[in-house]
């Protein structure tokens, strides 16, 4: 048997791995290709080498998305794991305990499923319903309330300093019932006996959350900071349809792949967005190596 | 990427740079593909029937047996206009040719094989989400130069051309620079578009306003609307500040002549920095910063109609689209009215009545196909007053033929669009700079929203605009365009 193993395997992985290149693989190889050239989708596409590249350097725009990202690269997963490790905590550990086992906050479980409802509803719909929160006017949800007690309206996405922090506040309110799920699997983990030996020497919630919890969920949060952080890099959908005047006011909010869908789709510079592309793949492909590399440190057996 | 929760740190160095060079192994066979995707098939040369002999009925010739081929987009306007009016029509004038017809609602994905197999049908309207680039056509010597059809004499009055019988700047918007320099006219643009700002009969009579003609009026008027607490004037800055750049340089084409325009379209030098831009600019900022209201920039298109509708709104710049598209939402008696944008000062170079109208829905015939000739008198047929008469009576909507909307029973807010473009006579405008060069019209925008909403003066205004202009004009890769 040992003789057609090879074979065998190959023969198996052969239509899956066929697939994947054709459909994954090679889309990204051509996009480094069309990078150095200036197709605008019609005509044959010119080698132009570098010239995409050295125009994205002074492309005012491009660096406001890439500072876009900066910010969010931040602040959406310290928001996010913050509210989503303190709601976790809450659901799993911050109760009572009851026969020796720590429990969640009454109705706990209920708490739990409310959390995991923006994770179901498709990105796009987020959007929308959140431009009837963040509306302008009397018809708003928030607005509508303020104006009623006579308050003038908040202007969320379009005061240009505001406009970033309404986004970001729409991406952690979508993001944390995950990270709720999983960092409370992380928690289910983590043995009773240990809370209760820490219990007994008198160490109060925050001592345990900081000393007991925290350390025990590295591993999970690791996973965490790395998944929010590639999100970071993404948003498109919300931006594209929350935002006033696609990415705007003047950019404010805008971000790479906002950028890249504008010279593509709109202008039609398939070469230079497909420039914004290889870029993006490297801001991302760093992040993750950097990430990996900084936070590794001993995990802790149990 | 594969980062999985098990093994978080697998994405070590030698990881990332075994992938890099993966990557950079199958980048060489993607080469290859790119160039076989991106290339087309081959081109045959059609066989064209010869000419017929030239009449009075026939002034271009055509072959009065050969059949042609009617390619309709099958949109807003619908197929109807074609079979029972235009085709019909043809028919009665070539009883011995075959008129074969055909409607789609993705042009490009029907046309495209036909094109690159050397096939195309005689006669398109070439409109929709999937229409083909017009450039790339003309570009590629697919198009009929329509030259010959403009001077043709029209089917009503043989005295009078083709082309003095419908509005004029609408054989110019359809005019193309080919490989070789020249320009000609190859696109009939056949639906008229009339600009202005609109506002509601209804209310302007029960409070005995009247519609401005200068400036001064206008915002005299506007203090009036805000004194009965309604927002004099507001467009929807999310998706739809081209509504307002395009009030900012009509009211420039006014103050400093059509040919403002053609300087911004034609990228020249400052076109941008002209003082008839600065000063439109600044009188509109005015409007933005007191009569309009701050939460509009966060509004949509249809949210802003919608408070016009609903009285919150007096003063709302569009395009004569504007009555049909809010149809349901329009309470009766509303009775939409369009205005020309009002004259700045006394000096101005156009009169009060001069307006920005353009054609719509654009038809071409294949230079490639068999009976080009037939595709252009189709074109003649559909010119002429029972062509556009009938194009009238089944959509609803006004032609470039002027003679065919006459007398018709337009409900009021075209009508008064219609009469407007009476008025204006000859001094009639358009810009073409957002179609030719998106980039600008996003610029544009995005700079119209910080004017309009109070972030940067008019000066700031012209100046960015003029930045990215440049850029373009610079930019190797973008096909410039002349009229």
């Amino acid at each position: 048997m040992r003789h057609g193993k090879y074979p065998f395997v190959i023969g198996f992985l052969f239509a899956p791995v066929a697939l994947y290149v054709t459909f994954v693989i090679a889309p990204y190889a051509q996009a480094f290709q069309i990078s150095m050239t200036n197709w605008r989708g019609l005509s044959a596409p010119q080698w132009v080498g570098f010239d995409n590249y050295r125009r994205l350097l002074d492309d005012g725009a491009f660096w406001k998305a890439v500072q876009h990202h900066g910010v969010l690269l931040l602040a959406l997963p310290l928001i996010t794991i913050a509210i989503a490790l303190f709601f976790a905590f809450l659901l799993n550990v911050g109760g009572k305990s009851s026969g020796g086992q720590r429990q969640g906050v009454w109705g706990a479980k209920f708490y739990r499923v409310v959390f995991f409802f923006p994770q179901v509803l498709a990105v796009a719909i987020i959007a929308v319903l959140f431009q009837m929160v963040y509306r302008p006017n009397e018809s708003g949800l928030i607005n509508g309330v303020l104006m009623k007690f006579g308050l003038d309206p908040i202007l969320f996405l379009v005061r240009p300093n505001l406009a970033l922090w309404s986004i970001i506040a729409v991406l952690v309110w979508q993001a944390v019932g995950f990270y709720v799920v999983l960092f409370s699997a992380g928690m289910a983990s983590i043995p009773g006996e240990i809370y209760e030996a820490a219990e007994m020497d008198g160490a109060t919630k925050v001592t345990l959350f900081f000393r007991v919890t925290l350390p025990l969920l590295w591993d999970t949060l690791q996973v965490a900071w790395v998944y929010l952080g590639i999100a970071a890099f993404d948003a498109f959908a919300i931006v594209a349809v929350l935002s006033v005047d696609g990415g705007g006011p003047d950019g404010a909010t805008t971000v790479l792949a906002m950028e890249i869908y504008r010279n593509a789709f709109v202008y039609s510079k398939y070469g230079y967005a497909s420039a914004m592309g290889v870029a993006l793949f490297f801001l991302t492909l760093t992040f993750a190596a950097l990430t990996l590399r900084l936070t590794k440190r001993e995990s802790v057996e149990y | 990427m594969s980062i999985t929760p098990e093994h978080p740190a697998a994405l070590d160095r030698r990881t990332v740079l075994r992938r890099a060079a993966a990557v950079g192994m199958l980048a060489t066979p993607a080469v290859g593909l790119l160039s076989a995707c991106a290339t087309s098939g081959d081109d045959k040369e059609n066989e064209q029937v010869a000419g017929g002999t030239k009449s009075e009925k026939n002034p271009l010739g055509v072959k009065e047996d050969a059949p042609i081929e009617v390619v309709i987009f099958n949109g807003g306007y619908g197929e109807k206009y074609a079979t029972d009016v235009h085709e019909p029509l043809y028919k009665t004038a070539f009883p011995k040719s075959e008129v074969k017809h055909q409607a789609t609602q993705a042009v490009s994905t029907v046309l495209q094989p036909r094109f690159a197999s050397g096939n195309p049908p005689e006669f398109v309207n070439n409109s929709g989400e999937k229409f083909l680039d017009f450039g790339a056509l003309v570009n590629d010597g697919q198009l009929q130069d329509l030259t010959e059809l403009w001077d043709a004499p029209s089917v009503d009055d043989p005295s009078k051309k083709v082309r003095d019988t419908i509005i004029p700047g609408v054989v110019e918007q359809g005019m193309f620079s080919t490989a070789d320099g020249q320009r000609k006219p190859f696109v009939l643009y056949y639906v008229s578009t009339v600009y202005g700002i609109w506002y509601s009969g209804k209310l302007f009579k029960d409070n005995g306003w009247t519609a401005p003609t200068t400036f001064d009026q206008f915002k005299a008027l506007c203090e009036q609307i805000k004194a009965k607490g309604i927002t004099p004037y507001g467009y929807a800055g999310a998706n739809a500040a081209y509504y307002q750049w395009n009030v900012i340089l009509s009211q420039a084409a006014k103050i400093g002549g059509a040919d403002v325009l053609k300087n911004i379209d034609n990228l020249e030098d400052g076109a941008w920095k002209q003082d008839a831009v600065k000063q439109a600019a600044e009188a509109w900022a005015e409007i933005g910063a007191k009569y309009s209201d701050k939460s509009f920039e966060g509004l949509k298109h249809t949210d802003v109609q919608l408070r016009q509708n609903q009285g919150k709104v007096a003063f709302y710049p569009s395009g004569d689209w504007l009555e049909n598209e809010q149809k349901k939402d329009t309470p009766a008696g509303f009775t939409y009215q369009l205005m020309p944008v009002p004259s700045l000062t006394a000096s101005d170079k156009l009169p009060a009545t001069a307006i920005r109208a353009a054609g719509g829905e654009g038809y071409f015939v294949s230079s490639k196909s068999k009976n080009p000739r037939g595709g252009m008198e189709y074109m003649r047929q559909m010119l002429s007053k029972a062509g556009a008469r009938g194009f009238t009576e089944t959509v609803g909507a006004a032609t470039v033929v002027p003679a065919g909307s006459e007398g018709f029973q337009f409900p009021p807010g075209v009508a008064s669009a219609q009469a407007a473009l009476k008025a204006a006579g000859n001094d009639v405008f358009n810009m073409l700079f957002d179609n030719w060069y998106k980039e600008l019209d996003t610029e544009a925008r995005t700079a119209t929203n910080e004017l309009m909403f109070g972030r940067i003066n008019a000066d700031a205004f012209v100046e960015r605009i003029q930045k990215r202009a440049d850029a373009i004009k610079k930019d190797s890769s973008v096909t410039k365009f002349k009229r």
